[in-house]
């Protein structure tokens, strides 16, 4: 896809999406108007914009049409080839890292999200690579766990468990 | 006034006793750390640390929040220079330029000039803090939401900056901000609002977090990643002796930006509600508007690191104005001091300064003082700062990745939002890839709820007519700063070309 | 996500329902403590009082952390509640919008009788406030006479349609019979600015988020919606006493959500318990006129809030659901 067909179906997308939110608003049946004794009503706001929005894509689009912008007449691919793998591969692992995250905790697919990244895309050495593995988990948990209150997913209660028990470590030492 | 220095003198020596030194120091250097994290800004460092702070006495107590609360407001500008992810809404103006530095190498410079701006932003804050506090508390009162909206105007004007130079784009991404800003529920009416798919996850809102952590983290590795093919180490850095009087040097040439954006910002803080964003980002506007080289903004300019920098650190000091003398919390971190206040029996408001002047002068003493400490210690550590640029991407990276998850999880205590960071930093992206700028759409989510309801509590005590804005002073002095604001661009473009003609004609 | 969600749900269940048998319950995690209201307002200090009266006194093993979600008038609050459904670490601070935002807003299908009732720390009272400004109003009836003179100009702060002073506001226009401008605001700590700073005409608020401001002689009350006169204000009159017939209450209780495990309600019965009997929240419920005589728990506060709920229908329909919200 080159840069000029991205900006086409950019601006057609987002044309569309602002007929949604208008759609959305319209279908809640909030008022857009006028509520006498009462102000703007509640959908005023985000309706009014939203048509701003689809008037901005369809002025995008002329601009598109006449070749007015830059992109419109750059026919270069929209993401480069050599780095649509690295760009895609790095969303996927994302991806994955969140919803591990639920199952096994937010810790462990951590360290899986860091050893695929640093060993497996970034070919560190082992050395390196345990740093970072082992390193960020025991960061993250000392400063948001342990300084700052927060908890963080552990996922199911097999995993929650364990860290429960680390926690009541934790506590025992200081509180 | 000599009862002032009076005052001022005791409040001084109180943080200069041992403990109250060592809450100072260890409250900078935490503070720093915290806002340093992308995604975790004062909010996080000052809530939670609160119980700490009961084995202290309370003055020493509010003392280590305050100082703790600067620390962050530092700490914030370290995120936005050397990872581009503003830690929190009011660096986001630090991102424009200081980014671009960072990848230029010269992170040291944009860190040294945000420290130093920092330092003299909150200076001059708390200057004016200890001589005008009484009438300024006044002046906040007359701040009603014809005001409010007139000010939010102002930081609108400011944008014409921002924007890229296709105007379609710019004006869409202000206004999909502006519209992500309503989701949830409707604070005047209570219905809700843009609930997509009907999931009821969207009631809450979209927080700016999200938004700015997916387009800044997310969206901003992606881009990185795909423009140096993920294998090459992102610059090199020096820093030595040298530097730092080179640096240092350089304060001259941004002086004058900093010294209005002190002032603009603490005046700015010192209204409840408006806080430290607007503030950051109206001096970057007008910094760049004023400035010879307006060009260069965006692209790596000092003073565009300076401007907002001098004006986030004198607001935070401003909004500390009406916590304590109305009880209204200027920003959400001083929402979280105000809760440790009436934990400890004292209670803010009109009477405080009189009651409990102790607490009052120990507060503002400290202030000098944490500036001071601040300053030290963040140009001290900015070689460890740097240090950051010199991982290599591969690692750098995945570790970004994690750390904006956890930011994000850790501020709103949801999976749904790392979900919609994920989405969001994609979108934005993509989106960038096509000229469309994102910092009007990330700074539109935060201003959009207090300009929409603004707007609607001022149309409903006039009973819909619009005048309102134009018939209070106040109100009417912004609204015309904000026309002019647009205007002068054009303006001054015309005159430039009118000289060109004319020498060209001579 | 949804199979998720269950996934974790079955496996939770199971979970639990193995270590019941062990020795007292304790929380095992940082408890939330959800504020249903705005930062500065009357819930949000009660809350971050008891946080720091519950850690200062160590009573909990884990701390508690206080998160408002002040959206649509508590609606916020209490959707994450109903989400929250059989959690252990999550508590709610309730005041009157428990009630009146189920009522209003049916579609979020909330059954706030259903939420696990551990205690009532105090009954607030509501006062009606003006700035000492405005020197020619004293008492009500120079206040209705202004009202009625601004013809519906009249501006009232609030903290959201829908909220409890909204619904006292309406019950006073119908009482008097006068029309006023509501305009919402994000809090009764900024309700209160305003007042201070004459960008409203009047407000009922709490007597926490006025204090200040009455104690330096900003803003001065008028009636008082208690059924008697309450300390500090004894020379305010009680609208009954002046032959207005509204007697209106703000609760402040604490509640767990839905199935919370019988143990775990007990312990923080317990744990609320003594804090209602500490000697600082005796203090604050003095010196904030707050009536903090009677600690009703379990059974009794449920009932408590079933009479509330049903009182608040029978409010709400007699002041008309629209005049609250602009629909």
């Amino acid at each position: 896809m080159s840069v000029r067909t991205a900006e086409l179906f950019m601006a057609i997308a987002m044309f569309l999406a602002s007929l949604g939110l208008m759609w959305t608003v319209y279908s809640d049946g909030l008022a857009i108007g006028w509520v006498a004794g009462r102000g703007p009503g509640s959908g005023m706001w985000p309706f009014w914009l939203s048509l701003g929005m689809a008037l901005a894509s369809l002025w995008t689009l002329w601009r598109w049409y006449t070749g007015v912008t830059p992109e419109s007449r750059n026919r270069e691919a929209y993401i480069d080839p050599d780095t649509v793998f690295m760009v895609g591969i790095t969303v996927v692992l994302i991806f994955l890292l969140l919803l591990l995250s639920n199952i096994i905790g937010l810790y462990f697919s951590m360290m899986l999200f860091l050893l695929a990244y640093v060993r497996g895309l970034g070919r560190h050495g082992w050395g390196v690579t345990a740093g970072v593995v082992l390193g960020m988990p025991v960061a993250t948990y000392m400063l948001f766990e342990v300084a700052l209150n927060k908890y963080l997913p552990r996922g199911l209660p097999v995993f929650e468990s364990i860290f429960m028990r680390i926690d009541d470590f934790r506590y025992s030492l200081m509180y | 006034m000599d009862s002032i220095l009076t005052l001022l003198g005791a409040g001084l020596l109180q943080s200069f006793e041992p403990l109250n030194l060592a809450m100072i120091f260890l409250g900078c250097l935490a503070g720093l750390f915290i806002g340093a994290m992308p995604g975790l800004g004062s909010v996080n460092g000052v809530a939670i640390l609160l119980p700490v702070t009961f084995l202290v006495p309370p003055t020493s107590a509010i003392i280590f929040l305050a100082a703790l609360y600067y620390g962050a407001m530092y700490g914030g500008a370290v995120s936005s220079i050397t990872l581009g992810i503003p830690g929190a809404s009011t660096a986001v103006a630090t991102v424009f330029d200081g980014r671009p530095m960072a990848q230029s190498g010269r992170a040291d410079q944009a860190l040294m000039a945000a420290a130093i701006a920092s330092f003299i932003g909150g200076t001059i804050s708390v200057i004016l803090f200890t001589g005008f506090a009484p009438p300024l508390a006044l002046f906040a009162l007359k701040f009603g939401p014809q005001e409010e909206f007139a000010l939010m105007l102002v930081a609108f004007a400011t944008f014409i900056g921002l924007g890229g130079d296709d105007i379609p784009k710019t004006i869409f991404s202000i206004l999909i901000g502006l519209v992500l800003a309503a989701v949830g529920f409707d604070i005047i009416s209570g219905q809700p609002r843009l609930i997509f798919f009907g999931m009821v996850e969207f009631q809450r809102g979209i927080e700016f977090l999200v938004l700015a952590i997916g387009i800044y983290g997310i969206g901003e590795m992606l881009w990185t990643l795909e423009h140096t093919k993920g294998a090459i180490q992102m610059h090199k850095v020096e820093f030595g002796l040298k530097r730092i009087v080179k640096n240092l040097g350089q304060v001259k040439k941004y002086l004058p930006t900093t010294l209005l954006g002190s002032v603009l910002g603490f005046f700015v803080g010192t209204l409840p509600a408006a806080g430290a964003t607007p503030a950051a980002l109206m001096s970057y506007g007008l910094a760049k508007s004023f400035s010879k080289d307006g060009d260069s903004f965006g692209k790596g300019n000092v003073s565009g690191v300076a401007a907002p920098e001098a004006a986030n650190n004198a607001a935070s000091t401003g909004s500390m104005l009406p916590m304590l003398t109305l009880g209204i919390p200027g920003s959400p971190t001083t929402a979280i001091l105000l809760g440790g206040m009436i934990i400890w029996g004292l209670r803010p408001g009109p009477l405080l300064f009189a009651e409990s002047p102790d607490f009052v002068w120990g507060l503002i003493g400290s202030m000098y003082v944490a500036n001071f400490v601040t300053v030290i210690l963040n140009i001290a550590l900015i070689p460890i700062f740097i240090r950051v640029l010199a991982m290599p991407f591969s690692i750098l990276a995945p570790i970004i990745f994690v750390l904006c998850v956890v930011g994000v999880f850790a501020t709103t205590d949801r999976m749904f939002d790392t979900w919609l960071m994920l989405l969001l930093g994609c979108m934005g992206y993509l989106m960038r890839k096509l000229n469309y700028p994102v910092a009007p759409a990330v700074l539109a989510i935060v201003l959009g709820p207090l300009t929409e309801r603004s707007l609607r509590q001022s149309l409903i005590s006039s009973q819909g007519d619009a005048m309102t804005f134009l018939e209070r002073p106040i109100s009417l002095v912004c609204i015309l700063i904000a026309v002019a604001l647009v205007l002068f661009p054009v303006i001054s473009n015309i005159l430039r070309k009118r000289k060109a003609t004319l020498k060209a004609a001579e | 996500m949804n199979i998720w969600k269950t996934l974790t749900m079955t496996a939770a269940a199971l979970a639990v329902s193995a270590p019941a048998a062990m020795a007292e319950w304790q929380p095992r995690k940082p408890v939330e403590f959800i504020i249903m209201a705005g930062t500065g307002g009357g819930a949000d200090q009660i809350a971050r009082l008891l946080q720091g009266l519950i850690q200062s006194k160590g009573l909990s093993p884990r701390p508690f952390i206080p998160i408002n979600k002040p959206g649509g008038s508590g609606a916020e609050a209490l959707s994450y509640m109903k989400d929250k459904e059989g959690d252990n670490h999550t508590l709610l601070v309730a005041l009157n919008s428990f009630y009146t935002t189920p009522i209003i807003q049916e579609e979020l299908e909330i059954d706030v009788l259903s939420f696990a009732p551990i205690g009532r720390m105090a009954m607030d009272t509501f006062l009606l406030w003006v700035n000492t400004d405005q020197e020619d109003i004293t008492d009500l009836d120079s206040y209705v006479a202004a009202v009625k003179a601004a013809d519906s100009t009249w501006k009232v702060g609030g903290t959201g349609s829908g909220q409890e002073d909204s619904i006292l506001t309406a019950m006073m226009e119908k009482e008097l019979g006068y029309e006023v401008t509501y305009i919402p605001f994000p809090g009764g700590g900024t309700v209160a600015k305003n007042l201070v700073g004459n960008q409203i005409d009047s407000t009922v608020n709490n007597p926490s988020e006025q204090m200040e401001f009455w104690r330096a002689e900003n803003t001065k009350p008028l009636v008082q919606f208690n059924g008697e006169r309450t300390e500090p204000f004894m020379d305010v009159p009680t609208a009954k006493e002046l032959g207005v017939d509204i007697e209106y209450y703000m609760q402040r209780s604490i509640s767990g959500p839905a199935g919370m495990d019988p143990e775990a309600v007990a312990w923080y019965q317990n744990l609320f318990e003594e804090l209602f009997n500490s000697e600082e929240w005796q203090a604050y419920c003095e010196s904030d006129g707050l009536t903090c005589e009677k600690w009703i728990t379990g059974d009794e506060l449920a009932a408590f809030h079933e009479a509330q709920l049903k009182r608040h229908e029978e409010l709400i329909e007699a002041v008309g659901a629209e005049s609250i919200m602009s629909k």
